[in-house]
């Protein structure tokens, strides 16, 4: 099954190859990885997606935990919570193709953020699966290329990963 | 306040940290540390003949003090070269705290001379790792390098010092942190009192209970809360390799270790029993064999100060985070209030059929052959120690038949790599046990294999005056690995001869130390007293073993516990 993993974790030069190798070490899968400071400066959060049992699941939170640097985490898929990934994709489009791309956008409520005679540059942000799900739709496009931030996550509600 | 240099601070914080000895080698990024240490007598530095040999010996005290050892090296060569002797203080979660030289911070990431990312290249075998950033963060990275090597589940710590933070001129303000708090770093203080409770009534209700009880009751202090657990319900003990001492082997209620080379009726107990303690152990492939086929029928408490290490490989049903002391306490206050119990008819039967199993195999081994069997060296060894004696292994069948036939009594006395298995590590860790225990009696149990990975250490011993006795049971085998290709590849021994041993004799000579030959069985006893009677001297006793013997009990691959083969020609 699909988990979402957020760490709380030092901002401190070394943390991120420590979880980072963790994961290599023990034989454990990343799908997405993303990692950014949060509005405490010595703080970085960071989320993950990974598949496995719900005995290789515990495993990798328990690991995680011992961590040194990691301050706090929480596995988002346990509870109620909003997760959203942002992509770029550059499209060849020209002649009739233009039009067919802008309407595919609209659907999917992305934007068009640069442009050129023959090229859009377009920005989806949604659930991992729209995502997938666009890509799918501009199918006999002509894609030059694909950028995905990986998944970020919040708990819905009052709950919060924090200090 | 006192103004200090990076490396007086090493020196002084060591001090105030109450650590005697530093066990280590110089190089060209750790020298003003050295010149640090030349400056002051009350840390004492140990120098060894190899990097790895300091780490093992620093680990070698830890385990017999459960307090953590230090060791100071150079950059590159010098750090890669504790790469081993931290990977096995790690696998068997041994505190230590190893200070790496550094090429100069600007110098970091262009491959300078003598540079290795040393904290890239430790990262996945230690508990934490520290650079050192400005030589006024010396104080608290050593105090929490110390903390964290040494409290909850221990491991080894690397600390990374740029020789420019230890220049000789740069003086900083210095004080010993007295304290240390780590916001993303607290040990459990305490196992859960609903969990304990809910462990107390299964164990009070028990009809086939074992008590398995690992190297984590000795390094958290509680072999004598484990013993006075085990001896109030009378149940059955049986201990992982790194628990041998935890319970006394000399009891009656001690039925071996258990696992891989376990006795026959610690293993048949595990496997059959209805209720498992499991006390600082891990579960781990050498004990359980086949996680599937393991102890079908048994609840499982498991106390651990870790949580990784509960239901790693089986589940646990009542698990039990905190300090094995902690724990202990509150179940025998537990057990003292509990009203009669009405499983002792159970517990009658289950004794019964424990001393049936115990006629089985009861550690048998050919008694009659001409050849000195290397189990009848090492119940030798036990005699002429008074059985008393601090035990260092090395890796192979020797460790295992120390394992089996040195009755450890107390804990703290068996010194061996469980977890990495790592050949080598018996001389320098005899000899860091024998340092800091001067007067008792340290035996180093090798053979002609192991000993030569670390035997440039015979001159340290020279140097320092460290007289362990090396008892070398030598087969002319690298015998385990004979043995598996005994049992699995038809007897085609690949590289598992030793051609060409050196005469040990004439190394002793070089070395000035002594020499004892056993090459009959009748000689054993006399000889082996022979040697230990020389207190003040190393003594390396060659004693010529049946190349052709065995470890037995052995558990039949991916079988169950009670799968075992029980001689060449036995099996379950």
């Amino acid at each position: 099954m699909r988990h979402i993993i957020s760490v709380l974790m030092e901002n401190e030069p070394g943390a991120l190859s420590r979880v980072v190798g963790l994961f290599s070490q023990r034989n454990f899968n990343i799908e997405t990885l993303n990692v950014a400071p949060t509005d405490d400066p010595t703080l970085s959060r960071l989320t993950l997606t990974t598949f496995g049992s719900d005995q290789v699941v515990e495993q990798i939170t328990k690991q995680l935990n011992k961590l040194i640097d990691v301050v706090k985490l929480v596995d988002l898929t346990e509870g109620q919570h909003i997760e959203r990934e942002l992509m770029l994709v550059k499209v060849r489009a020209s002649g009739a193709q233009r039009a067919e791309v802008k309407r595919t956008v609209d659907i999917f409520r992305g934007n068009i953020i640069d442009m050129t005679p023959s090229i859009y540059t377009v920005q989806i942000i949604g659930e991992s699966d729209k995502l997938d799900g666009f890509l799918q739709a501009l199918g006999g496009m002509h894609i030059l290329e694909v950028v995905r931030t990986g998944v970020s996550g919040i708990a819905r509600g009052e709950k919060t990963l924090s200090l | 306040m006192e103004l200090l240099s990076g490396g007086e601070m090493i020196a002084r914080f060591l001090k105030d940290e109450g650590v005697e000895y530093i066990y280590g080698y110089p190089g060209g990024a750790a020298l003003h540390i050295y010149d640090a240490l030349h400056r002051q007598s009350d840390v004492k530095h140990v120098l060894v003949r190899h990097e790895q040999a300091a780490t093992h010996m620093a680990d070698g005290y830890a385990r017999a003090t459960g307090k953590p050892g230090a060791v100071l090296v150079t950059s590159g060569p010098g750090a890669t070269n504790t790469v081993t002797g931290i990977a096995t203080a790690f696998m068997d979660s041994i505190p230590m705290v190893v200070i790496c030289g550094q090429v100069m911070s600007y110098l970091i990431g262009e491959d300078a001379f003598q540079e290795t990312d040393m904290v890239g290249v430790s990262r996945p075998i230690v508990k934490h790792s520290f650079s050192v950033k400005h030589p006024s963060e010396i104080p608290m990275i050593l105090k929490k390098a110390f903390y964290i090597a040494s409290s909850g589940r221990p491991g080894p710590v690397v600390v990374d010092i740029p020789k420019d933070m230890t220049m000789p001129n740069e003086k900083y303000e210095y004080s010993y942190p007295e304290s240390v708090s780590l916001r993303s770093y607290t040990p459990p203080a305490k196992g859960h009192s609903g969990q304990i409770k809910k462990a107390v009534d299964l164990l009070l209700a028990a009809k086939r209970p074992m008590i398995y009880a690992g190297g984590g009751v000795i390094m958290g202090g509680g072999s004598e809360l484990l013993t006075k657990l085990a001896q109030q319900l009378e149940y059955p003990v049986t201990n992982t390799l790194m628990g041998l001492g935890c319970y006394p082997a000399t009891d009656k209620q001690f039925t071996g270790m258990l696992g891989m080379h376990g006795s026959y009726e610690a293993n048949q107990a595990m496997h059959h029993s209805d209720l498992i303690l499991a006390v600082g152990a891990r579960f781990d492939d050498r004990v359980t064999n086949d996680p599937d086929k393991f102890c079908p029928s048994a609840k499982i408490i498991h106390i651990d100060i870790d949580p990784a290490s509960i239901s790693k490989t089986i589940r646990a049903d009542v698990p039990i985070v905190g300090p094995v002391t902690q724990v202990l306490e509150e179940m025998l206050s537990l057990i003292d209030d509990a009203p009669a119990r009405e499983n002792q008819e159970h517990i009658k039967e289950w004794w019964k059929q424990i001393d049936a199993w115990r006629q089985v195999h009861g550690g048998r081994y050919d008694t009659s052959s001409d050849k000195i069997k290397p189990q009848a060296a090492v119940e030798a060894c036990w005699r002429a120690t008074n059985g008393d004696a601090f035990v260092a292994s090395d890796v192979g069948q020797h460790q295992m038949f120390t394992a089996q036939y040195y009755k450890f009594d107390k804990p703290y006395r068996w010194i061996n790599s469980g977890g990495l298995g790592t050949m080598g590590f018996g001389l320098p860790a005899a000899m860091g046990v024998k340092m800091n225990f001067p007067d008792e009696t340290v035996v180093c149990v090798t053979g002609e294999g192991s000993i030569q990975m670390n035997i440039q250490e015979l001159s340290t011993c020279l140097q320092y005056g460290l007289p362990v006795k090396i008892l070398c049971l030598n087969n002319g085998y690298l015998g385990m690995v004979r043995q598996w290709q005994d049992m699995n590849y038809e007897g085609r021994h690949s590289n598992s001869y030793l051609d060409s041993l050196p005469e040990f004799k004439t190394l002793m000579d070089a070395y000035r130390h002594q020499y004892v030959e056993i090459r009959t069985k009748d000689e054993l006893d006399a000889k082996m007293e022979e040697a230990f009677a020389m207190k003040d001297q190393l003594v390396f006793i060659n004693c010529y073993v049946d190349p052709e013997e065995h470890v037995y009990p052995m558990q039949v691959p991916r079988g169950s516990m009670r799968d075992m083969f029980l001689s060449k020609t036995e099996r379950t």
